[in-house]
């Protein structure tokens, strides 16, 4: 610790403080505009500057380091008029186009303005003018107005790691720019516009839609991937108008990805709602919720228990597999899985399937393996994190199976599955991780869904035993799903009980035309291309008209994650809600009422009535959930298996369409635009 | 003036032959191999005792520069990077050098590595300099050829490998972190300081940055002991020094005088005087185009060194001397500095990106005379803003010429400027 004086008044600080930190815990806010806590210092702004004592010029208080005994003024009049003058000069070339600038509002340079600007202009010059640059469907761009702090460039080298950006040109006419105009291609690009402290960067969907401080804040989770990123959704006359992150350390920092930003107008479009009924002409006709529920009972009468499955999809919450759980084993049915991208595994317990060392358990590893994943794709964020993990040195990361654009170096050991179970392969491993403090095994739920899915996964587990992942304190055996119910879903054990079937049997029993009754609760990323489904009724649960809904029997509307309070489990195991925002679409409900109903028609007594009754017995029966926000950590159970021989599979698990992977996104304009753009060369990949 | 004996540059112009053996003959490499084996501490405490302050402008003292080197480690090589990429308007001193004298820079680079732990150093030339580089170039085989660079220097068991790197143009890279940036293949774009190179530097290692000037009067020092460098000049202000006279002058030439000579010798005893007499001066710019200019009136005895110009609030810089006489058009020249300063901007920081571009919009208008009689306070006040607030010097430099005018000049802008406004009302 070090001893400074602020404006006289002392204050003792970590030694490698900078004297904007001192200033800052003396109290005395130090404007800036190309300081960002996250990004690294470039000191281009100056409006920072303070005066310190024996120094010949007012220095950049972002970048100086405190000494002690240091005595800071941040008062004087040098100061003042530094400060007044970097203004006046942030001020000249930038237009006077507030009125109609969406940055206007909360805008750093207006704010700042207010403190440090004149009240007049004493610049009779032409302003500069400089051309807008295409940054691609989601960032808009007014280059105009940039006053060259360099955020946007830091971000996308640092924490991005794409160097998309960067200066062109000197002086006056410097720029910031692209190399060649393909638009930002990174998925972390919306980012630039939170970052940017002006109106140069801001967003695209957002442009003209509402004034900062008309709308309404209202913070909730995302469910577009499996990391439960918090959010603010800004709101304006019951729609939601943009998305923003909201600061959590142990998740997303500030970071979202551009799937959770810009994906909300799909919330707006394709939207179901009410019941609809196959009629004899086979065509679906609007209906009630009484008719469709009885006809929906009546279905689950006709057939037997083992002709009937459930699966549920990445947008489903915890009450709702936990009532249609509840329904369907009391009515003798246990052909349930929430696990429909057909992922395998044996499970002991909770720390089977869960990212054990946490998130923020990330930034400590030394050692990192990956296997069978894409994390630039299936948790951007958390990616980002790791990058900046590897970035402060020290981390050795060596992958399997994993594309190599993970923004980071790595060394692969290619693309065959079937290297796990080589047997020179556990000594090669148990030398890397050798000397490791915090290590890690990433282990995908993709390459769990593959037909060796089951084995790898043992494998992995007894590889992590074998190589000391899990010791004292530490847990570094993580599996990484990319879907937002999938944890929720395993810890209330929305799975085959009882012998029943797990999404591949299931799958494999309809094309024998076993299983007559399918209900798919939001489950359009289940399968079906290459089945004939004829002989199988469906009945489908969803907010969107999204792949399945066609060849559905009977459509039961429900509401979306921005219209209902549910719980979701990250893959951390950390239980969040989301929240009500806006109004229910049509007479769709909240998914649970709907087997809440249906265990009426059946004459069961379900204890719970309301969404509060049901939490409760939820969390009495899973007590690791119950408590929000916080993880409950379980005990690793470790568990020797004989040697098992893998099959040769090779692939890389690349996510193809980052864009477009669940209901709400296929229905986003702005997805579909970025798919256009961002993806252009792999359209013939597409499947949905 | 300069007694011939105390010369250090004697072939300055080449004439009197190019190559190692030439140079040989002036003293180059002579006696090297003891100079090396007197070692590390010997060197730094003669360059100290000479009282040697770079020649590159800012005139830090040498030897205090190079004694915060840290000795290198296993990890981290040490660096001296040699800065020629000399472009401020009106120098010329290194490139005589370069062209004529470069073994006296290897030479000095040698000792200065010895005397910072160096194995590897480098020289930044300008890159319009195609002709110094290939001079440069051929001297450097030479001393690889003759043993003078590379491995076992002279059977010693000193390494040192010398690289030439060409910059592309820009001003801004002769600034020392820029340079820098720009060798390890950035953008020329200053850092920011602390940390400075001594500590983190070229790949993040220590780097010490030399102007060419400095490092090629070491080896006279070391030989002709410091203190006969330290008894040339005055105190505080030892040695020889090249002054490059340019502008308004009989015979405009770079030569080499003492520290501290009075301007109007020189002036008068190398260049043939001011055209049209002594008494044509109108203002001389002291040290290229970023010190301030120093009216006729200060002119008499003037002495030309740091401190004494310092003194009249100008500068020594590079000791690039402009010479105007009294049909110079004295805001149009500060106007082509400004244009300048305005070109070579870096654009990173706000000060000097939008200060530059602002002060020559209306220096435009000064020249023109369509300025208001608010815009010379306005000026002043905008340099004021500029000054001091950027992150490297070049924003000051862009400031220091424009305030100078109007110290001095203020009653001829005033002038110039009513007189315009007649005009035009009188049209």
């Amino acid at each position: 610790m070090k001893k400074v004086y602020v404006n006289d008044k002392v204050v003792s600080v970590p030694d490698t403080a900078t004297v904007m930190q001192a200033c800052e815990l003396a109290g005395e806010e130090i404007p800036r505009v190309c300081y960002h806590e996250s990004l690294s210092i470039a000191g281009n702004c100056r409006m920072c500057l303070v005066e310190v004592e024996n120094a010949a010029k007012p220095v950049a208080s972002c970048a100086f380091p405190v000494a002690e005994g240091m005595k800071i003024n941040t008062k004087s009049d040098k100061v003042k008029k530094a400060r007044k003058g970097v203004m006046e000069f942030l001020l000249i070339n930038h237009p006077l186009d507030c009125p109609i600038c969406d940055q206007g509002g909360e805008c750093d340079l207006q704010d700042q303005s207010l403190y440090y600007g004149k009240s007049y202009s004493r610049f009779e010059e032409n302003k500069r003018a400089v051309e807008d640059k295409d940054f691609g469907p989601l960032v808009k761009t007014v280059m105009t107005r940039c006053i060259h702090c360099t955020r946007c460039v830091r971000f996308l080298d640092e924490v991005a790691g794409t160097h998309e950006l960067g200066a062109i040109n000197r002086g006056e006419q410097m720029e910031i720019a692209s190399v060649v105009e393909e638009g930002i291609t990174s998925e972390l690009s919306g980012n630039i516009i939170d970052l940017c402290p002006v109106g140069a960067l801001t967003s695209k969907p957002y442009a003209f839609k509402a004034r900062s401080w008309e709308l309404i804040h209202h913070d909730t989770i995302d469910i577009t991937d499996g990391l439960g990123s918090n959010l603010i959704l800004d709101e304006f006359q019951g729609e939601i108008k943009r998305v923003l992150p909201r600061f959590n350390e142990d998740i997303n920092q500030e970071w979202i990805s551009d799937k959770s930003r810009f994906s909300y107008d799909g919330l707006d479009v394709q939207r179901l709602d009410k019941p609809f009924i196959r009629d004899d002409k086979n065509k679906l006709i609007p209906s009630d919720w009484k008719t469709s529920l009885n006809n929906v009972t009546g279905l689950l009468k006709k057939y037997k228990s083992d002709e009937i499955a459930a699966i549920s999809g990445s947008l489903t919450d915890v009450e709702t597999m936990f009532v249609a759980k509840e329904l369907f084993n009391s009515l003798g049915i246990y052909n349930l899985d929430c696990r429909f991208n057909g992922s395998n595994f044996k499970i002991n317990n909770r720390t089977d399937w869960l990212f054990n060392s946490k998130i923020i358990g990330t930034d400590k590893i030394d050692k990192l393996f990956i296997i069978g994943c894409d994390p630039k794709r299936e948790a951007t964020v958390l990616n980002a994190r790791i990058r900046k993990r590897w970035l402060s040195g020290d981390l050795e990361i060596i992958t399997l199976c994993t594309p190599n654009d993970l923004t980071y170096e790595t060394t692969s050991l290619g693309d065959d599955v079937s290297l796990l179970s080589d047997p020179s392969f556990l000594t090669d491993i148990k030398s890397f991780f050798n000397g490791a403090k915090y290590p890690m095994i990433i282990l995908g739920d993709s390459i769990l869904s593959t037909v060796e899915g089951e084995k790898i996964h043992s494998i992995v587990k007894s590889l992590s035993d074998n190589c000391e992942i899990i010791r004292d304190g530490w847990n570094g055996f993580c599996v990484l799903s990319a879907y937002a119910s999938r944890s929720g879903g395993l810890e209330i054990g929305f799975l085959p009980s009882k012998g029943g079937l797990n999404v591949k049997q299931i799958k494999k029993k309809i094309s024998e035309k076993k299983i007559k009754l399918l209900f798919l609760i939001e489950a359009d990323d289940f399968d079906l291309s290459d089945l004939d489904i004829k002989s199988t009724k469906i009945i489908y649960l969803g907010h969107h008209g999204d792949k399945h809904a066609t060849k559905a029997e009977i459509i039961l509307p429900i509401t979306a994650f921005t219209e209902k309070k549910a719980l979701y489990v990250n893959i951390e195991g950390r239980p969040q809600f989301t929240k009500k925002i806006i109004q229910n679409k049509g007479i769709a409900v909240d998914s649970w009422k709907i087997f809440r109903a249906l265990a009426d028609n059946f004459n069961l007594k379900f204890s719970y009535n309301n969404h509060e009754q049901l939490l409760n017995k939820i969390y009495k029966l899973h007590p690791e959930i119950s408590f929000i926000n916080q993880i409950i950590s379980s005990e690793w159970k470790s568990f020797k298996s004989s040697s098992i021989k893998l099959k040769t599979l090779k692939s890389n698990f690349a996510v193809v369409n980052y864009y477009q992977t669940c209901p709400v996104t296929r229905a986003s304009n702005n997805m579909a635009n970025c798919r256009k753009r961002f993806l252009k060369k792999d359209e013939s990949k597409f499947n949905g | 003036m300069l007694d011939k004996k105390d010369k250090i540059f004697n072939n300055l112009y080449g004439l009197k032959g190019k190559g190692l053996k030439t140079a040989k003959n002036f003293g180059d490499w002579t006696n090297a191999k003891d100079v090396i084996l007197n070692g590390k501490d010997w060197i730094l405490k003669h360059v100290k005792d000479s009282g040697l302050r770079g020649r590159g402008g800012a005139g830090f003292p040498t030897g205090l520069k190079w004694s915060f080197m840290p000795s290198k480690t296993e990890y981290k090589p040490n660096y001296l990077i040699v800065n020629a990429d000399e472009s401020e308007p009106g120098t010329c001193k290194d490139r005589e050098i370069l062209r004529n004298e470069p073994f006296k820079l290897l030479e000095g680079m040698l000792y200065a590595s010895i005397a910072m732990e160096v194995n590897t150093a480098y020289i930044y030339i300008r890159g319009e300099f195609y002709n110094e580089f290939v001079s440069l170039q051929n001297a450097i085989d030479e001393c690889y050829e003759n043993n003078l660079l590379g491995k076992k220097i002279l059977k010693t068991d000193y390494n040192l490998d010398v690289y030439v790197h060409r910059g592309a143009g820009a001003y801004i890279c002769g600034e020392e972190s820029a340079l820098i940036e720009s060798l390890e293949g950035k953008k020329g774009q200053p850092r920011l300081k602390p940390p400075f190179p001594a500590n983190v530097g070229l790949y993040g290692c220590p780097t010490t940055v030399s102007n060419v000037e400095t490092i090629a009067v070491v080896p006279a020092i070391l030989k002709r002991g410091s203190e006969w460098f330290a008894g040339l000049g005055k105190e505080n202000n030892t040695g020889t020094k090249l002054f490059c006279i340019s502008g308004h002058v009989n015979k405009p030439c770079t030569v080499e005088e003492e520290m501290g000579v009075d301007l109007k010798e020189l002036i008068e005893k190398h260049c043939g005087g001011v055209l049209g007499g002594w008494n044509n001066l109108k203002a001389v710019v002291p040290g290229g185009s970023s010190t301030p200019l120093i009216p006729a009136s200060l002119c008499n005895n003037l002495a030309m060194d740091f401190d004494s110009l310092k003194a009249v609030k100008s500068g020594l810089g590079t000791a690039a001397v402009i010479v105007m006489d009294k049909s110079t058009d004295i805001v149009e020249a500060i106007t082509r500095f400004s244009r300048f300063y305005n070109h070579e901007s870096c654009g990173q920081c706000t000060p000097c990106r939008e200060g530059t571009g602002w002060i020559l919009k209306i220096m435009k208008k000064l020249c023109k005379g369509t300025a208001d009689i608010n815009d010379i306070d306005k000026l002043e006040d905008i340099c004021s803003q500029v000054e001091n607030h950027t992150i490297c010097a070049l924003g000051d430099a862009a400031a220091w010429p424009v305030q100078a005018l109007i110290r001095h000049y203020r009653s001829d802008l005033e002038k110039r400027i009513s007189s315009s406004k007649l005009v035009s009302s009188a049209e």
